[in-house]
């Protein structure tokens, strides 16, 4: 009986400080994430040096793209089980005349920002999620068919602890937004929140004199 | 023990002797791999810095019959926002009544010699008030609480208000863009100005800019 021998050793690394590092970093990177969320849009805030930070319950956003067009998104106030998401829903409905299923409600509470005429919403919930952006094309906020400012007064019925922040892209018309403001204005919304980039910026009283 | 003594003095193959010497290494491989794998994506979907936000106050819609106070007009600053990041400002009012007292119009820019410098200023009184607030209470100079500094910063403000009431006009054209509305905004809290106000633009001082962009370089 012949053993064939092993003559050839396999080259170890020794992986475990890799290991250790990985496992270091990993543990970094999990506690200190915050997801996220998905937007409907990207949109590339202006930059300020403003250092408030963003509340992150309790609040309604309209979203500006480059395109001027509007979106929104709302959370379920302080906490998820109050549903306010499927309750503003639910207040839409009655006064645009749209039915939705209790399912598509219930789906609604769980998504994010979004931008279509109400009477296309229950298609957007339906949709498959890769299928969704495309059916994002803005709230109309004309004055004949203002929908956002329905949106807003419903968020404010139902969460009146809910804080205006208005999402803007740095390329978008002014005139979109300040007719946003004036909406907000009527709405008796007269305190909001700008979202920006954080900016430092040095100022030498010596030079201005 | 005794089983192990047993083997030992039963062991006649040099095999077995090797088969316990096999190395206690574990393949690690699978688990950098997984590691590896979260790791990259949690660094991915994390968000290190937080959004910003700009507080915004406006003004409540006033009934048309309520009593508006009247502004001096030597004390307003009005600044025009238009398209390609233009800037143009003016001092006083434009009264469409008296064309030969028209104020002039000037452009600026959001460089750091712009806009930012008219302001500052304008609002130098209340700016140096402020920075030697600010200076006194870094050098520690001036004892107050930390926390207290902005409730002081925004005394110092008000009392501005009452008494030299400088106030800043802040308009738009039709083709301006969000970002430099937000900038004109962010220039505003860098200068410390206390009192402005967002309004529509009227007729005259839409021609005014016309006027300035038609005039021939020279």
């Amino acid at each position: 009986m012949s053993k064939v021998k092993m003559t050839v050793r396999t080259p170890k690394m020794d992986m475990t400080p890799m290991v250790d590092l990985f496992c270091l970093l990993l543990t970094f990177f999990m506690l200190t994430t915050s997801f996220r969320p998905q937007e409907a849009v990207q949109v590339d805030t202006p930059s300020s040096v403003s250092e408030n930070i963003a509340p992150e319950k309790n609040v309604f956003t309209i979203y500006v793209s480059k395109e001027g067009k509007v979106f929104y998104n709302l959370d379920n106030g302080a906490d998820s089980s109050l549903h306010i998401r499927g309750k503003v829903l639910k207040d839409m409905a009655t006064q645009l005349q749209v039915n939705f299923t209790p399912q598509q409600i219930a789906k609604f509470e769980d998504l994010a920002s979004f931008g279509m005429p109400l009477k296309d919403l229950p298609a957007w919930i339906d949709a498959e999620g890769s299928k969704r952006d495309a059916m994002q094309t803005g709230i109309p906020i004309d004055s004949l068919n203002n929908e956002l400012i329905y949106w807003v007064l419903f968020s404010r019925k139902q969460n009146p602890e809910a804080f205006a922040t208005i999402k803007g892209d740095s390329e978008a018309d002014y005139k979109v937004v300040s007719e946003i403001f004036e909406m907000l204005k009527k709405n008796n919304v007269v305190k909001f929140n700008l979202t920006t980039n954080l900016e430092k910026v040095e100022v030498n009283i010596n030079d201005i004199k | 023990m005794a089983e192990i003594i047993q083997n030992e003095g039963g062991g006649k193959h040099k095999g077995k002797k090797r088969a316990k010497k096999l190395s206690t290494h574990i393949d690690m491989t699978p688990m950098v791999d997984l590691f590896c794998l979260l790791l990259t994506f949690f660094m991915l979907t994390t968000a290190f810095s937080k959004p910003k936000v700009m507080d915004i106050m406006l003004p409540k819609d006033q009934p048309p019959d309520a009593i508006r106070q009247k502004i001096d007009d030597s004390k307003v600053l009005n600044v025009i926002l238009d398209e390609k990041d233009r800037v143009f400002y003016y001092f006083g009012m434009a009264n469409p009544s008296k064309p030969d007292k028209m104020p002039a119009l000037l452009e600026s820019n959001f460089s750091k010699d712009g806009i930012r410098k008219v302001l500052l200023k304008r609002n130098l009184k209340l700016y140096s008030r402020i920075d030697s607030l600010n200076m006194g209470v870094l050098k520690g100079d001036i004892k107050i609480p930390r926390d207290s500094v902005k409730s002081e910063i925004k005394k110092l403000k008000s009392d501005d208000k009452l008494n030299l009431g400088y106030i800043v006009l802040v308009k738009a054209t039709e083709k301006a863009k969000y970002g430099d509305f937000v900038n004109l905004m962010d220039e505003m809290s860098i200068a410390n100005i206390p009192t402005y106000s967002i309004v529509e633009m009227s007729k005259i001082e839409k021609k005014m800019v016309e006027d300035f962009k038609n005039k021939p370089v020279n």
